[in-house]
């Protein structure tokens, strides 16, 4: 599903590289965590991923696009088909929680037949019936971050990439969000997951690559992790 | 297809939305390019009507050639084809002395005492040609035609030129002529700023919602998506100004165009303007739409040019 191949990233020619030759494969259906400290390269990565930025050598294959092949016009179609999910969240301000959601199935050019049948289901796995209404500064951070579950997993993607999602939430919050994702994972979608909360990555037992000055210092299924 | 439409619409809706939204800001892109619209207009409206003007003047200007009365038909006919094959030369009218005599009679019509001291002797009054110049500007070769001395001959009186006229249709029309390009200057001029106006506009509304924007993008929006309700903002402030300029220009037409005859010091033919107006009424609401778009247009979509380009950093 996600193919890295020697991928290294340079933001500057002086300083150092963020990424150094990084390969990781990822199965379909996968759960993934990626961790390490911030400045590690863990967003570069996401970044990649999501064709924010390029990478300076190396090669990236997602669902079948080689990156190297991606004309610029082609990047939101590639977008379309990866959710993503951020720590500050980025909802739009000015719209309600269903717009929020359905927004993501406007840009697709669905119907609105279509999205009033769709939403309302995926508020539903996110745990938002009801709440359809509220404007986002109306929420709390779980329930903001669920929005945003909600609005990256509406055009059911192959891949979901949520970068360090629960890093502005407290504990419990927190849990509620990571369950939304194990569900998610559990309809058949990728996830790649990247935080610095040990606690979950201890609780979820899942695949955890490690990250460190841009290098990946381990790759261990069902880890638990000890600091050291 | 059918998503295509649906995306149209969306983006047409969110236009006009944003259009509303930001309504002090559109009111001002908007005055900007209803100046420069109604310029346009009143240079065309101008234009034409100054043309007509001239063309009116031009009209009146004619040379008048006496014959005296023994030139026999068949030399007064050869003076006329001859005159006729000049280059400069429009239109021959042959005036019998019966002609002018009837003409000179209803000129005078009021004046019985000169009717009743005409009717006493002979027709007085020559047989003449009035030639009709194409170019008033240039009536030298005309003049050196009937100079030449077997032409001089035919003739009773001193040929009349009309000249006095001539100068002061000179004077006119080197006033129009600079009211023209005063025009084009102005439309030109007023073009650049309203486009730089509501270029301004829509990087202020981009800045303003430039998170908005960044969050389209990474949810897969298309770079039309994002743009086009920006640029349907601007296409809406120009078929707004276009009407607007039409119908302010129609009020003054029916509240004042009697004011503006007796101001216009005669230069500018209201009723000209006026009916010029009504009859090519559609053709300038159409060119009026046609500009006001394409400012529009053409400035939105420069102004979102630089961010929706993708990071291309390798």
């Amino acid at each position: 599903m996600i193919l890295l191949d020697r991928v290294s990233k340079s933001y500057s020619s002086e300083s150092e590289p963020a990424l150094e030759r990084i390969s990781l494969h990822v199965e379909p259906k996968e759960f993934v965590i990626i961790i390490g400290a911030s400045g590690a390269g863990k967003s570069t990565l996401l970044k990649l991923l999501t064709r924010e930025e390029k990478p300076s050598s190396g090669k990236i294959i997602v669902g079948g696009i080689d990156y190297d092949k991606l004309k610029d016009k082609d990047i939101p179609l590639l977008r379309r088909k990866i959710g993503t999910v951020f720590q500050d969240f980025k909802l739009l301000p000015n719209k309600n929680v269903f717009e929020n959601v359905a927004f993501a199935l406007e840009i697709v050019g669905m119907s609105n037949r279509e999205i009033n049948h769709t939403v309302p289901r995926v508020l539903d796995i996110v745990g938002l019936r009801g709440k359809e209404k509220r404007m986002p500064l109306e929420l709390s951070g779980g329930e903001r971050q669920r929005v945003a579950i909600a609005r990256a997993v509406v055009r059911q993607p192959k891949i979901l990439i949520a970068d360090e999602p629960t890093g502005n939430l407290d504990p419990k919050h927190a849990w509620d969000v990571i369950k939304v994702l194990e569900k998610i994972n559990r309809y058949g979608t990728t996830v790649i997951l990247t935080t610095h909360n040990i606690e979950i990555v201890n609780k979820l037992k899942r695949r955890v690559v490690t990250i460190k000055d841009g290098k990946i210092v381990s790759d261990r299924a069902n880890a638990e992790y000890h600091e050291s | 297809m059918m998503r295509r439409a649906i995306t149209f619409r969306r983006i047409v809706r969110t236009g006009i939305f944003n259009l509303l939204r930001n309504a002090w800001l559109s009111i001002a892109a908007m005055a900007v390019m209803l100046i420069t619209l109604t310029i346009v207009l009143f240079s065309i409206i101008a234009n034409a009507t100054f043309a007509n003007t001239i063309a009116g003047i031009n009209d009146k200007i004619d040379i008048s050639v006496y014959l005296k009365d023994d030139v026999s038909n068949e030399r007064r006919d050869e003076l006329i084809s001859d005159l006729k094959e000049l280059d400069n030369v429009k239109s021959v009218d042959y005036l019998s002395k019966d002609d002018a005599l009837t003409k000179y009679k209803q000129d005078n019509a009021d004046n019985t005492e000169l009717l009743i001291a005409i009717s006493q002797t002979d027709n007085p009054l020559p047989a003449s040609l009035q030639i009709k110049p194409r170019d008033v500007n240039k009536i030298e070769e005309i003049k050196a035609y009937l100079e030449r001395a077997e032409i001089k001959e035919l003739q009773s009186d001193e040929t009349s030129y009309s000249g006095d006229r001539k100068e002061a249709v000179d004077k006119i029309t080197g006033a129009t002529n600079f009211l023209r390009r005063a025009g084009v200057v102005g439309v030109i001029i007023f073009s650049i700023i309203s486009m730089l106006i509501i270029f301004n506009t829509i990087q202020m509304a981009i800045f303003n919602r430039r998170d908005e924007l960044t969050i389209m993008r990474l949810l897969g929006a298309s770079t039309w998506f994002i743009r086009g309700p920006f640029v349907v903002e601007s296409i809406m402030y120009g078929i707004l100004s276009a009407i607007i300029s039409i119908a302010v220009l129609n009020g003054l037409f029916v509240v004042s165009s009697s004011t503006l005859q007796a101001t216009s010091l005669g230069l500018l033919d209201i009723d000209y303007a006026n009916r010029y107006f009504g009859d090519h009424f559609w053709a300038i609401l159409t060119m009026q739409l046609v500009i006001g778009i394409f400012i529009g247009a053409a400035s939105s979509i420069i102004a979102t040019r630089r961010y929706l380009k993708f990071k291309a950093v390798k």
